[in-house]
């Protein structure tokens, strides 16, 4: 359960390798320590992942997890709530993929798709069955904000984010009278694996950074969330712009 | 008809305001639908609800079945010569005080509001001013009906066949079962008034000089508020507010005429309107400062009616909304006399840091029950409440750790964010409880968030 202060007993990270959701859970247990699951595929990341958090004080057990095998995702979600109820689900899986292959290579194109995306949905849709049953938990599915309004340099990844966050925001409302919270995240660049080498945008943040945020979302229950916050503004003028402005900017 | 047997969504959430959870809830009407409800439980077990005035968890049952008692409100019979009285489980003190005091009958056991489910107050075993004298609830108990896991009505006594469960449900927290009935003893009375003496304090140590000095047992009821926002000289200055019920002769002839007059209205309801926030160090240290003020530096013998003396939140319905939307948790603990460093530094620490408290209660607890899960015990019981606000979960764990290194203990029925094994260590004969309960419910059929949160039943 999740106790009066905000403090999880349980959570689940979908991508247990992922650098933004092990800040998320590792800020968690700052607090209280608690028992995690990791989802993942099997790996020397994962086994150190295991080991840090252990270090905290946390129970750590491991699912194997590969997103791009979307048949095995029910399974994979329910061998995640065997131990007991989840409190806290993050969904941090995903690809970035190299941006101008993929629009031009229909295998990378599709592989991006079905990560980002398709699979994003399929274990939305499991982990939804199995926290509505419980009758209470969160949901944490980490959005971009390439997703909110799509640009010329990385729009490939920006549809497949647009798609996701478009699913969780719907699943938000789908979830509420199930007393389970839907938290949508939409970080902007963060210094992570996954942006190695590439160049930071403006307001760029890190792991630890988006993790507070998450926490403080979690534990006010908010439904969607940008991070650092500021973004929030910069994305609702960047939405508004017009078309002809907006593809002028050097974004 | 539907809606009684599946039930029907809520959110469900305690005093404090915090970690709501949804439940299928069901109102019973009778013992025989609170037996089929239980004999048609789902995988994620069942749990009775009273009035909702536990401040954490307990009363709560995520993905599973919540039983809301308010559904079983009958008075059964008073007998006024022996002030022995059957009522059912989700009869409030308030109804059962109004339908007593004619016949010249008390309630033995109040706590600090009216709003408690008999079921409730047996469950959490709660405790009131006169705690000193008359000990807990339980001990009032005559005997119970408890609708156990299998679905079968089970009367219990405190000395019969079935002791041992009938002391794991006082103070079990609703996990031995549903109490559909009570028999509870209710003390004779000529008045509903109380002749009452005020003492302030200037700091910690005179209030607990004045509560050891043996004035204290010539009072049928003893508290103390106390101040956490000043320091020093005047560490925990206190307005201590001690006496017993009044006598007919001991009133004014104008209240003689009806002494038995139930003379407690609730001003008004507060609305939904208040932003997280409004509690903080400023407010409360002006309320604290208005509160000491106030009172009288010393008076004897005043006429005080139950709210002015004793439950003046029952003033203000829904008075916990002016915590917000975030709420607030209540810290209740006991030490063990001898614990008084113990007590003055957790005081100190509550001065010194940024959470502030304003509804502060201190009180001399007397000997405790013989239910293993029952809070009481003799010492010093303190209660606070702070607003929610980052770091409290922390500050909440360094004063844990001083109440169990002086051999104290929580109080469930506040609690809202321990451990489980912080409970455990608080309560020695946990396990004592544990082997009962299984044994009574072998299969988990009871069990709430809170019971979950402290894995008490896994």
């Amino acid at each position: 359960m999740i106790d009066a202060v905000g403090n999880p007993q349980a959570v689940l990270l979908m991508g247990g390798t992922s650098d933004i959701g092990l800040a998320v859970v590792e800020a968690f247990a700052s607090d209280r320590p608690m028992r995690v699951v990791l989802a993942a595929r099997p790996s020397s990341r994962l086994a150190a992942a295991q080991a840090r958090l252990a270090g905290l004080g946390c129970a750590v057990e491991t699912v194997e997890f590969d997103a791009r095998a979307l048949d095995t995702h029910a399974d994979v979600v329910r061998k995640a709530f065997v131990g007991g109820d989840i409190d806290v689900a993050i969904v941090a899986f995903g690809l970035l993929g190299d941006a101008e292959q993929a629009w031009t290579d229909v295998a990378a194109a599709v592989e991006l798709a079905q990560v980002n995306y398709t699979a994003a949905v399929s274990v939305g849709v499991a982990l939804a069955e199995h926290l509505r049953a419980q009758g209470h938990g969160a949901l944490v599915a980490f959005s971009s904000v390439a997703g909110e309004r799509v640009r010329r340099s990385n729009f490939v990844y920006g549809s497949t984010k647009a798609g996701m966050d478009a699913f969780y925001t719907g699943l938000t409302e789908a979830l509420r009278p199930d007393g389970v919270g839907v938290t949508v995240v939409r970080p902007g660049f963060v210094h992570t694996r996954m942006t190695e080498g590439l160049k930071p945008a403006p307001l760029s943040t890190t792991p630890e950074a988006v993790a507070a945020v998450v926490v403080d979302a979690v534990r006010k229950r908010r439904g969607l969330v940008w991070a650092p916050a500021p973004l929030r503004i910069v994305m609702s003028v960047l939405r508004h712009l017009p078309r002809a402005v907006f593809r002028r900017l050097p974004v | 008809m539907s809606s009684t047997v599946s039930g029907r969504p809520a959110s469900l959430r305690g005093w404090g305001r915090t970690a709501p959870t949804t439940a299928r809830v069901i109102i019973p009407r009778s013992a025989d639908e609170v037996s089929a409800a239980v004999a048609a439980v789902g995988p994620r077990g069942i749990i009775a609800r009273g009035l909702g005035r536990s401040y954490g968890d307990p009363a709560q049952n995520a993905g599973g079945t919540v039983l809301d008692m308010t559904g079983l409100a009958a008075i059964g019979s008073i007998d006024p010569d022996s002030g022995l009285t059957v009522v059912d489980g989700g009869v409030s003190l308030d109804a059962l005080m109004r339908a007593a005091l004619p016949h010249g009958l008390w309630v033995p056991v109040l706590p600090g509001t009216r709003q408690v489910s008999i079921g409730g107050a047996i469950g959490a075993d709660v405790h009131g001013k006169n705690h000193h004298r008359y000990g807990s609830f339980g001990n009032h108990v005559r005997s119970m009906d408890l609708v156990t896991s299998d679905g079968t009505i089970r009367t219990l006594t405190p000395d019969g066949p079935d002791a041992e469960l009938f002391w794991a449900t006082v103070g079990g927290m609703g996990l031995t079962g549903v109490i559909t009935r009570a028999t509870v003893a209710l003390h004779r009375t000529e008045s509903a008034y109380f002749v009452v003496d005020t003492d302030r304090t200037a700091d910690l140590d005179e209030l607990m000089g004045l509560l050891t000095d043996g004035s204290d047992d010539s009072y049928a009821y003893s508290a103390a508020w106390f101040d956490t926002t000043t320091a020093g000289a005047q560490l925990g200055r206190a307005v201590l507010t001690r006496g017993s019920l009044a006598t007919r002769d001991e009133l004014p002839p104008k209240l003689r005429r009806d002494p038995l007059r139930f003379d407690a209205p609730q001003l008004l309801r507060f609305p939904d309107v208040f932003p997280n926030g409004l509690a903080n160090r400023h407010t409360l240290r002006a309320f604290s400062e208005l509160w000491y003020r106030k009172a009288p530096r010393r008076q004897r013998g005043a006429i005080q009616n139950i709210t002015a003396f004793y439950q003046v939140l029952d003033l203000f319905g829904d008075w916990n909304r002016v915590y917000g939307s975030r709420g607030f948790l209540q810290y209740q603990f006991v030490v063990p006399f001898g614990a008084e460093p113990t007590v003055r530094r957790i005081v100190e620490k509550i001065v010194a840091s940024p959470h502030s408290s304003g509804l502060n209660v201190f009180k001399r607890f007397g000997a405790a029950s013989p239910a293993p899960l029952s809070f009481p015990q003799p010492g010093w019981t303190i209660t606070v409440d702070f607003p929610l606000a980052p770091g409290l979960h922390r500050f909440c764990t360094e004063l844990d750790e001083l109440v169990l290194g002086a051999g104290g203990r929580l109080y469930l029925a506040k609690d809202s964010r321990a451990s489980g094994a912080t409970i455990r260590r608080g309560y020695p004969r946990f396990d004592e409880w544990r082997k009962v309960r299984d044994a009574a419910d072998p299969d988990g059929v009871f069990v709430s968030d809170m019971a979950r949160r402290l894995e008490l039943t896994t």
